[in-house]
């Protein structure tokens, strides 16, 4: 499937088209989800460090730094890419599904166009971008942790922002982007294989959607792990 | 022309299509004929070169059709229009965008030019007031002309039809057929037709291979079918009350 979605090109003013498109459906359109869920996650991440580190001996900026590092690490290339899963990739599995159904696959063979070129590559490009989404969703979670602890009376603003610059590494935010470009690619890819060649009617797109989330988020999962174990172990 | 040479495919060990062999002329509307289950699609599928044959070979002029050659597949592709039985056309495209769309792909023509063989195919098969409308909007016999109509914009040297009235009531799916025998002597095309339906046989049956279980049991045109002594033809042809009655 890989070979063949970068074979025998669609024309490109074609492609250009189709590319704009995915990046409106997958990544404008997913804008509004992650920003909501960042902000909110990293308010309780902070309000639960904040409860559990409840203690004169810990320093103030303990819940900036926990939160910054939730936040940077697993929260936003991770949790949010399992998030993901289930909104892009049930929206990729679920439309490739139907017009596999519906023939439109077959109506683009029969034209002598090449289905995975047209329908799989201005996925992945379009997914190029998802770091800009993940970026926000690390700025938005600290920025919800900030508010919440603030706010709420568990840290000052002072040693919030002292936190988040304590001990900061430059090469936990290139892992954290290494990880979500990985994530990017599977995000496209394994929902596309599970539309693509899925067989049956109106049910077994709903199926084909639920089993691309499982596999989606399992593999993430691990790669997850590989990743964290040979860059940061 | 097409030229079916021998062909065989075979799901799971079940042999779907047994030894198939025959040619479909230039100009003509080719019917393939059979109950549900009797292997029309798959045939017509191996055809297109959408499913691979266990043996045999397929034709298109004197050009092998080879699966290995991906390139030479496209190309011929080019050359090919499909009609799907539930017309298999872009949900997210207006009806003119849907006709262009192979322009899009294939052709060098500028927009306007795109346009205007739109707007010619769009009187061609006769579609009013749709052009700027969504597949859902429209009725399953407008839908079947934007197919036709899709399908015809570039010239295509072959033409094959699934099952291109189902759904359609008796009026409008005799219309159906006889547009598709008007483009075929029209542009002299190939045109290739699934069909289970008695009416399209007489009406455009120019040639017709009759399938049973994946063999072709019989093959002629719309008057010999009425004649012919074969026992499962009769069946078929005289399965329904009203052809009973015309026979007697």
């Amino acid at each position: 499937m890989i070979r063949l979605t970068f074979s025998k090109f669609t024309k490109w003013n074609v492609l250009k088209k189709l590319i704009i498109q995915e990046i409106d459906d997958l990544i404008i359109g997913s804008i509004w989800i992650v920003a909501f869920m960042s902000f909110l996650v990293g308010g309780v991440v902070a309000i639960q460090t904040a409860l559990n580190i409840d203690s004169p001996f810990l320093p103030g900026n303990l819940i900036g730094f926990a939160t910054r590092q939730s936040v940077i690490l697993e929260f936003a290339p991770t949790l949010i890419s399992i998030i993901m899963a289930g909104k892009v990739g049930s929206f990729i599995t679920s439309s490739i599904g139907t017009m596999r159904v519906t023939e439109q696959i077959d109506a683009l063979e029969v034209m002598g166009i090449n289905s995975f070129n047209y329908l799989i590559f201005p996925k992945i490009v379009s997914l190029l971008l998802y770091p800009f989404l993940i970026t926000l969703a690390m700025f938005l979670g600290i920025l919800g942790g900030y508010i919440a602890s603030v706010y709420a009376g568990f840290s000052s603003s002072f040693d919030f922002i002292q936190g988040i610059q304590l001990d900061f590494k430059v090469f936990h935010v290139i892992y954290a982007y290494i990880k979500t470009t990985l994530f990017a690619f599977i995000l496209a890819t394994i929902p596309s294989y599970h539309g693509f060649f899925m067989k049956g009617g109106a049910l077994e797109v709903g199926k084909a959607s639920n089993i691309s989330f499982v596999w989606t988020s399992i593999v993430i999962i691990v790669i997850n792990f590989i990743v964290t174990q040979l860059l940061l172990a | 022309m097409i030229k079916v040479e021998n062909i065989s495919k075979s799901f799971d060990g079940i042999e779907i299509i047994k030894n198939i062999s025959t040619v479909f002329d230039k100009g003509k509307t080719n019917l393939i004929i059979g109950q549900s289950g009797s292997g029309k699609t798959v045939f017509m599928k191996c055809l297109l070169g959408l499913l691979e044959v266990d043996y045999g070979n397929i034709f298109f002029e004197n050009q092998k059709f080879d699966n290995e050659d991906v390139s030479k597949v496209l190309n011929l592709r080019k050359q090919m229009g499909m009609v799907f039985q539930g017309s298999a056309l872009f949900d997210s495209m207006t009806v003119l965008e849907n006709i262009i769309f192979p322009m899009k792909m294939f052709s060098n023509k500028s927009i306007d030019e795109m346009h205007d063989r739109a707007q010619e195919v769009i009187k061609r098969v006769d579609l009013k007031d749709a052009d700027n409308k969504f597949p859902s909007e429209i009725s399953g016999g407008m839908k079947k002309r934007v197919a036709i109509a899709r399908a015809i914009v570039l010239n295509p040297k072959y033409l094959f039809c699934d099952e291109p009235n189902s759904g359609l009531d008796p009026k409008t799916a005799i219309i159906i057929d006889k547009l598709i025998q008007e483009i075929t002597i029209e542009y002299g095309i190939t045109t290739v037709i699934n069909t289970h339906d008695m009416n399209s046989v007489m009406e455009i049956g120019d040639k017709i291979i009759f399938l049973v279980s994946g063999e072709k049991i019989w093959e002629g045109d719309s008057n010999q079918i009425l004649k012919t002594k074969n026992s499962l033809v009769n069946d078929f042809v005289y399965s329904s009350e009203i052809m009973k009655r015309l026979k007697n």
